[in-house]
């Protein structure tokens, strides 16, 4: 089993598996000359454009900010941009000084300080050709699976994912932490009916009672708000493909996390550590935020499984395809990168297949470019704290 | 494959488990062996849908993975289509608390 690949070494420590100059719109104000300037760039110049606005409640406009700074983080981010409309409550300066802490070169942008977006898109070019030549300075050297940060995602479940792709995938985050790297899986949602397993794992009392409470608040949430969260978990995309209750959802969808003892669960969006083991995150179940969410934590890497077929990847991590489903790898083949359907149809144990996610994924940190890179997949969405949400941390 | 397969056409994925998933498209009519029992499908059931193995009353809990995924609506007779018609979760339910407060 290979275990080496050459990666790009930032001052932070970290290592980065691509060189991403990252463009980062501090509200919706901005996204659209955020997403402009990269395009004319290349494909080295990637935008997070978003849904935020100029004005959020603080606890809102915190998670904004942790989620755009981790971006900007993340060790695949070699250089950043930030670009703001000018009008945000988001102070462009102090993101970047937040980016820029481990040394990496980042500068701001302002629309209308430059005279709007005209200007603002010729500036935004002329910074970003000067921060690629600054990421480019950047150590190109050989690390070790020990190093890598793998965010382990679920999304278009059907009930093949329980049994084949979510299984591999788990198999190949054990041989991940057994080589001494960091995995971690999220969607809180999908703990529950699941949570007494997960409960189970955790290596320390403190871990076990954050999970536990985790999970309360995302079921109250669906208390609070008097609704019932079969219209949405399942998903009726799940119910189709023969999922009938959370419970079952998440059960299937937990074995993508391996068996190691579980380490910690962090906040959304919040650091995950090097060398940590499994550690949770606590996100929605909403795929594209979910996903977002660890890549400001820092995963240089994306372990997705779909039975049904989802084709989303990120603007700054590659995001590495699996399916268990046998017709959807036939369908959607250019979308896919490891087929796990084997293991339905008897040809693959489930060891075989997560040998087989493992490799995948330290060909792709060695530079292998996924079906959702390949395609320029790169939606990007941050989590909104829900007005009731609000309320409730406000103790109102 | 976790689990074990029942004349590969679907799999039981922990020992008491009341249902078994369908590895492909199964016909109404289909017997299916479990070892020296045999249940005949009283439905279609689509690949990756479940069906029962053994009878089951209304208000019983479902089992999969060897954990429990939901409970009966209505009485479920060996090899009848388990999906939402008449299984459902016991969770997330905040139309039930919404229900109690009024």
């Amino acid at each position: 089993m290979r275990r080496e690949f050459t990666g790009y070494r930032r001052e932070s420590g970290r290592i980065g598996v691509r060189n991403h100059v990252a463009v980062l719109p501090t509200s919706v104000a901005s996204s659209c000359v955020a997403r402009g300037i990269a395009a004319e760039a290349g494909a080295w110049a990637r935008a997070t454009p978003h849904q935020m606005g100029a004005n959020q409640p603080d606890e809102a406009r915190a998670q904004t900010e942790r989620v755009l700074v981790g971006v900007g983080r993340n060790p695949n981010v070699g250089a950043a941009l930030v670009v703001e409309f000018g009008t945000e409550d988001i102070d462009a300066a102090d993101l970047a000084d937040r980016i820029a802490r481990d040394g990496k070169p980042v500068e701001t942008l302002s629309v209308r300080e430059v005279g709007g977006t005209a200007a603002a898109l010729q500036r935004g070019r002329t910074a970003l050709d000067s921060l690629n030549e600054a990421a480019a300075d950047a150590r190109h050297e050989s690390a070790d699976a020990s190093e890598l940060v793998v965010g382990v995602e679920c999304g278009g479940s059907d009930a093949t994912s329980g049994i084949a792709a979510n299984p591999a995938v788990g198999d190949a985050c054990d041989r991940l932490v057994a080589a001494g790297g960091t995995a971690s899986f999220s969607e809180t949602p999908e703990f529950i009916g699941a949570e007494h397993v997960l409960a189970e794992r955790c290596a320390d009392e403190e871990t076990r009672r954050r999970l536990l409470d985790r999970v309360e608040r995302r079921e109250a949430t669906a208390d609070l708000m008097g609704v019932d969260l079969r219209g949405a978990q399942p998903s009726p995309g799940n119910q189709e493909g023969g999922l009938t209750t959370i419970e079952e959802k998440s059960l299937g969808a937990i074995s993508k996390g391996g068996t190691t003892p579980v380490r910690g669960i962090v906040d959304y969006a919040e650091r995950l550590p090097v060398g940590g083991g499994l550690v949770l995150m606590d996100t929605p179940g909403y795929d594209v935020e979910s996903v977002v969410g660890k890549v400001a934590g820092g995963a240089q890497i994306i372990v997705f499984t779909t039975g049904r077929g989802s084709t989303t990847g990120n603007p700054v991590a590659p995001v590495v395809k699996v399916t268990g489903n046998p017709r959807t790898w036939e369908r959607m083949r250019s979308n896919m990168d490891v087929n796990a359907g084997a293991v339905v149809e008897g040809d693959a144990t489930i060891s075989e297949a997560g040998e087989r996610v493992f490799d995948e994924v330290l060909a792709v940190a060695d530079g292998k470019r996924t079906g959702a890179e390949t395609r320029r997949m790169e939606e990007f969405a941050i989590t909104e704290v829900h007005p009731r949400e609000l309320a409730e941390v406000r103790g109102k | 494959m976790k689990g074990r397969v029942l004349d590969g056409g679907a799999l039981v994925l922990a020992d008491g488990d009341s249902v078994a998933t369908a590895l492909e498209d199964l016909d109404a009519g289909r017997e299916v062996r479990d070892g020296d029992r045999a249940v005949t499908l009283a439905d279609d059931v689509p690949f990756g849908h479940k069906f029962a193995l053994d009878p089951l009353s209304a208000g019983e809990t479902v089992r999969k993975y060897g954990e429990v995924i939901g409970r009966t609506t209505a009485a479920v007779a060996a090899g009848e289509w388990v999906h939402t018609h008449n299984c459902e979760s016991t969770r997330g339910r905040g139309d039930v608390a919404a229900e109690v407060e009024r």
